[in-house]
C-alpha cells in the first residue's frame, strides 16, 4: 500500500490541466480542510466563479495571469496507492519547466480540449513525452460539456490526435472523454457519457504499473565519489543489476579489473545490493577509482566506450547553441567537456517540420539530431536498454539541453 | 526496494552530489523532524561521519525542548555545530513577533546571511519538502540564491533526471533540497523504521501536540492524542488539516510565504 506513482499533467494552455488536478483532489477527498473555502474567497474577491485551477497555482503571478509558470507537485490517494501529480505549464514560454516536470514522471495525462482540438503545445508536449520514453499515457479529452457530450466530435479529435501520436510513436493506453469542470469520468462514470465504455481517469491511473528497477539487466554501478574518512570507500549508485561480494568487476573506461571485497552501508553489512541503491564498495586491489567510473561485472555485456555521441536533443536555453561553443556533457556521473560537431537536422517539435539541415545553430525549444565530440571516452548504452546511461544533459552555467542517445555504432 | 528505500537512496545521492561539487558546504538544521532525518541521511551517505558543519539558526524564540534536543543530538552524533543568530540586532530594533514578516526576516534570514558571509558557504543543504507548502512545491533540488538571497522563482533553470546544477555563479549560493520528494508521512515512517530520536514536542501533552516546530510565539499545537510515532502516522494519514496550520508565517496573508521565500527565507 506504500506505493507512490508520479505522473505529469501536460497539454496546451487553457485546455484544463489545473482544473482536472483540482477535480482529482476534490473527488478523492484529498483537499485539506478549509482549502475550498479559501479558494472560494479568492475567486469571490476576483469576481469569478469557483475555479478548481486555483488549487495548483501557488504564485501570485499565476493567479493574476491565470497561467501556471513553473511545475509544482502535489499528492492524492486512491484505494490502490498514492499519486504525485506533476503539474506542467502549458504556455510555450515555459517549456523548460514542462520538460523538468516530465523528466521526473513515470506516467502522463495528456489533456486535449474537445472543443478546440489538437493545438501546438498538445503536439510539442506529446513529442517531449515520446522523447523522454514515457509510455504509460492517458489522453483526457476535456470540456465534453461544451460540445454537449457528442461522440462524433470526440471521434473527430481522437482521429486527428492519433494521426499525430502515431507519427511520434506514442501509443496511448486510454483515450477518455471527460469534463473536469462537471466531474464526468474523473472518479465516476456519468450518464452524460453513457456511450463511452472505457474506464474513468482514476481507474486508468490505477491500472498503470510502477517502474520496476532494472534488476535483470547487467550490473552498472556509477561512481560518484571516493571517500577516505576511516578507510577508502568508493561511493555511488547502482543503475542496473546487482553487485555482490567477491564479484569480479571491470572499471570503465580504464578496463582495469579487481574483486569486490565488501559492500558498504552505514550500520549494515550487506552481501549484495541491487539497482536503485546508493552504496559504497571496497576492492581487493587498490586501484585508482574516481567519479565518473562505471563499474560492470566481468563476462557480462559491456557498454560502448566512445568519445562520439549520436543523439537527439532538446535545446532549453534562450541563448542559442552556436557551432564551436564548448559545453559540459553530463551522462550519469560522467562529466566531460565537448562540443557539437555537427547539427545534422533541426526540427520544430510541434510540427516535425525540418527547419534546417547541416545547421550552424540550435535555438530555444528546437529539437536537433546531433553528433557530439567529447574530450575523453565515456561509457554509453542504448536508451531503451539502460536509460540512465542513454540520456544526457548539456550544461553552461545551468542545464541548457537534454538529450537521448539514438545510435550506438 | 520499497518506497522508503528508494527515497533514502535518492536523498543520499543528492547529498553526495552536493558534497562532491562544493567545497564549502553546510547543512541547515532546524531541530525539527525533517532536518533531523536529513542529518541521519548525511550520516548514512558518508558512512557515519558528517563531513561538514551543521548550522542552527537561533532566533532566541525557540522552545526550551528544542535547545535540549539539539544538544543531545550534537553529543550523540558528534556534530560540528555552528550557531547562527541575529538576536542582538532584532532586540536593538525592537522587532518581535508582532510584525511577523520582519521578525522572520531579521531573526532567521539575516542571521543566515551573516553566517554565510562569515564562512563563505557555497551550498546549503535544507530539509524542505514539496508537500509542505504550495510555494515549496515549485522548488528545484539544486536552487540558486543571489547575494541578496533572492530566489528567481519565475526564471528557474531546467533540472532533468538526476543531473543538477553543478556550477555556482559569482556571488550565488546554492540551496540543496535532498528531501524535496518526501511527504510528511514518509518522514514519520522513516523515523519509525530507523528508530531516530524525536523531540517530545511532537507527542501529545494535555491533548495537544506540535505538528511542525518553529518559534514559540508563532507556533501553535494541534489537537492530538498521539503518544508515539505509530500513532502520529495513523493521525497524519487520517488528517485533513494542513501540516503547517500551526505556523503563523504561512497565514498572515495569502502570499506571505512567497514574499518570505523571495527574500531568502527557508
Amino acid at each position: 500500500m506504500d506505493e507512490n506513482l508520479k505522473f505529469v499533467m501536460v497539454g496546451h494552455v487553457d485546455h484544463g490541466k489545473s482544473t482536472l488536478i483540482g477535480r482529482l483532489f476534490y473527488d478523492t477527498d484529498s483537499l485539506p480542510e478549509g482549502k475550498i473555502e479559501e479558494i472560494k474567497q479568492i475567486c469571490d474577491s476576483l469576481g469569478k466563479e469557483l475555479e478548481f485551477g486555483y488549487i495548483m497555482d501557488h504564485l501570485a503571478e499565476e493567479r493574476d495571469q491565470g497561467i501556471t509558470i513553473d511545475t509544482a507537485q502535489t499528492f492524492f490517494r486512491t484505494k490502490k496507492r498514492e499519486y504525485t501529480i506533476i503539474d506542467a505549464p502549458g504556455h510555450v514560454e515555459f517549456v523548460k519547466n514542462m520538460v523538468t516536470g516530465a523528466s521526473q514522471a513515470e506516467a502522463a495525462i495528456l489533456i486535449v480540449d474537445a472543443n478546440e482540438g489538437v493545438k501546438e503545445q498538445t503536439r510539442r508536449h506529446s513529442y517531449i513525452l515520446s522523447m523522454l520514453g514515457l509510455n504509460q499515457v492517458i489522453v483526457a479529452m476535456n470540456k465534453m460539456d461544451l460540445i454537449d457530450y457528442k461522440e462524433e466530435r470526440f471521434n473527430e479529435v481522437k482521429k486527428e490526435l492519433k494521426e499525430w501520436l502515431d507519427k511520434i510513436k506514442i501509443k496511448p493506453s486510454y483515450i477518455i472523454p471527460i469534463s473536469a469542470k462537471q466531474g464526468d469520468f474523473i472518479a465516476k462514470k456519468t450518464k452524460n457519457l453513457e456511450w463511452f465504455k472505457g474506464p474513468t481517469i482514476l481507474e486508468a491511473l490505477d491500472s498503470f504499473k510502477k517502474e520496476t528497477p532494472m534488476l535483470k539487466k547487467p550490473l552498472r554501478f556509477a561512481v560518484q565519489d571516493v571517500y577516505k574518512f576511516n578507510e577508502r570507500i568508493t561511493a555511488g549508485m547502482i543503475l542496473s543489476g546487482k553487485i555482490k561480494e567477491k564479484d569480479h568487476i571491470v572499471i570503465l573506461p580504464s578496463m582495469e579489473e579487481t574483486i569486490v571485497k565488501e559492500i558498504k552501508e552505514f550500520n549494515k553489512n550487506p552481501k549484495e545490493a541491487e539497482a536503485g541503491k546508493s552504496i559504497g564498495i571496497t576492492t581487493e586491489d587498490s586501484l585508482f577509482l574516481d567519479r565518473g567510473n562505471i563499474i560492470i561485472r566481468k563476462n557480462e555485456p559491456q557498454p560502448k566506450i566512445t568519445d562520439t555521441i549520436k543523439g537527439h536533443l532538446f535545446w532549453l536555453d534562450k541563448k542559442p547553441y552556436e557551432k564551436g561553443e564548448r559545453v559540459l556533457f553530463k551522462l550519469s556521473t560522467q562529466e566531460v567537456m565537448g562540443e557539437i560537431e555537427s547539427i545534422d537536422k533541426v526540427i520544430d517539435s510541434s510540427s516535425l517540420e525540418t527547419l534546417r539541415e547541416n545547421a550552424k545553430e540550435i535555438k530555444n525549444r528546437e529539437v536537433a539530431d546531433v553528433t557530439i565530440k567529447l574530450n575523453k571516452e565515456i561509457a554509453i548504452e542504448n536508451f531503451n536498454f539502460i536509460p540512465q546511461l542513454g540520456r544526457f544533459v548539456l550544461e553552461r552555467k545551468d542545464t541548457c539541453a537534454g538529450g537521448i542517445i539514438t545510435k550506438i555504432n | 526496494m520499497d518506497h522508503l528505500d528508494r527515497l533514502e537512496s535518492n536523498s543520499i545521492y543528492i547529498i553526495r552530489e552536493a558534497y562532491k561539487k562544493f567545497n564549502k558546504i553546510a547543512m541547515l538544521w532546524s531541530i525539527g523532524k525533517d532536518s533531523t532525518t536529513m542529518l541521519w541521511l548525511a550520516k548514512k551517505a558518508f558512512f557515519g561521519k558528517v563531513p561538514f558543519p551543521v548550522v542552527y539558526i537561533d532566533t532566541g524564540k525557540h522552545f526550551q525542548e528544542m535547545y535540549d534536543f539539539r544538544d543531545e543530538c550534537v553529543k550523540k552524533w558528534n556534530l560540528n555545530l555552528i550557531v547562527s543568530d541575529n538576536i542582538k540586532e532584532a532586540e536593538k530594533q525592537g522587532i518581535g513577533p508582532k510584525d511577523k514578516l520582519k521578525c522572520c526576516t531579521i531573526r532567521k534570514t539575516e542571521a543566515l546571511k551573516k553566517t554565510i558571509d562569515k564562512y563563505k558557504f557555497e551550498a546549503l543543504l535544507l530539509g524542505i519538502r514539496r508537500d509542505e507548502h504550495g510555494i515549496r512545491a515549485k522548488e528545484r533540488t539544486f536552487s540558486p540564491r543571489n547575494k541578496d538571497f533572492r530566489w528567481d522563482y519565475k526564471n528557474q533553470a531546467p533540472e532533468l533526471w538526476n543531473q543538477y546544477k553543478s556550477q555556482k555563479e559569482s556571488e550565488q549560493h546554492l540551496r540543496v533540497h535532498p528531501l524535496l520528494e518526501w511527504t510528511e508521512i514518509d518522514v514519520w515512517k522513516y523515523i519509525l523504521r530507523e528508530n531516530l530520536p524525536v523531540n517530545k514536542l511532537y507527542f501529545t501533552k494535555n491533548g495537544k501536540r506540535y505538528r511542525s516546530l518553529g518559534c514559540k510565539p508563532c507556533t501553535q499545537p494541534v489537537k492530538s492524542n498521539a503518544k508515539n510515532v505509530q500513532e502520529i502516522i495513523k493521525e497524519v494519514k487520517e488528517s485533513r488539516i494542513a501540516e503547517r496550520s500551526g505556523r503563523a508565517q504561512d497565514k498572515e496573508e495569502a502570499q506571505a510565504m512567497q514574499k518570505l521565500r523571495a527574500l531568502g527565507y527557508m
